[in-house]
């Protein structure tokens, strides 16, 4: 089958295109987001994400995170085979909002912490972790 | 059930009125998140606590949603208000319908 020029013009601008997709946030970490905001804008400031720079071991990784005046926290690792982590919901009785837990990590990527605050505006932070062994059973 | 599941909390026996204290859990889970093979090579089904609560006289302090991404023996630690003497209840919710919980008394002093 021959290909005209106009498709293999039309093959290459594809495969190009391809290669420009961004690899660290995955198509699912987003949609999570989407979720968790219902397609509100996303602040920056007011959220603290404490992740270690390297990890040693993928299967624990410790972080804590803390957003004063938050409803809730939801933790993404974009580079997950699923991104979720974790979401904090706060209660009454809440000293104050953070918390801190370890997690596991498939390599190294993103972790993401998206608050959603009292006044129903939303904050995110992230933080690169590098992984050297990664922790889902790979 | 999944077994050998245990779970261990600290939480300060006294507190003032109003103070924030800290408190740490840890429970003994598998969390096996479903990613893993076994031998033949068939995929391991995912086994996890699926969600934590602590509340302090019928009152929530906090209720996490977690996912596999939680690493086994899931640690938590978070701050708590104390307003009056009571009782902390900490559950923890399995997949496989299990639920574990446990309980610590604070008293004001």
């Amino acid at each position: 089958m021959d290909f005209s020029r106009r498709d293999t013009l039309g093959l290459a601008l594809g495969a190009a295109a391809l290669t420009v997709l961004p690899f660290r946030v995955s198509a699912s970490s987003d949609a999570a987001i989407e979720e968790f905001t219902g397609g509100a804008a996303v602040g920056e400031g007011g959220i603290t994400l404490t992740a270690p720079e390297i990890a040693e071991n993928g299967n624990t990784v410790p972080i804590e995170v803390s957003a004063p005046g938050a409803v809730s926290i939801m933790v993404l690792a974009a580079g997950n085979p699923t991104p979720g982590v974790a979401t904090f919901n706060f209660g009454p009785l809440a000293a104050s909002q953070a918390a801190a837990t370890r997690i596991r990590l498939a390599g190294t990527q993103d972790v993401i912490a998206l608050a959603k605050m009292a006044d129903g505006s939303f904050v995110k932070a992230s933080s690169t972790v590098k992984v050297t062994i990664g922790g889902c059973g790979g | 059930m999944a077994s050998g599941v245990k779970p261990r909390v600290k939480v300060p026996k006294k507190a003032a009125a109003g103070e924030a204290i800290t408190i740490k859990t840890l429970i003994s889970h598998k969390m096996e998140s479903g990613q893993r093979k076994d031998k033949e090579g068939n995929l391991i089904p995912r086994s996890i606590i699926n969600r934590f609560t602590c509340e302090f006289n019928g009152q929530s302090v906090v209720d996490v949603k977690m996912e596999s991404a939680i690493s086994t023996n899931p640690y938590f630690q978070f701050e708590a208000t104390v307003p009056e003497a009571g009782d902390f209840v900490f559950t923890w919710y399995d997949d496989d319908g299990s639920v574990y919980d446990t309980k610590k008394s604070v008293k004001i002093g």
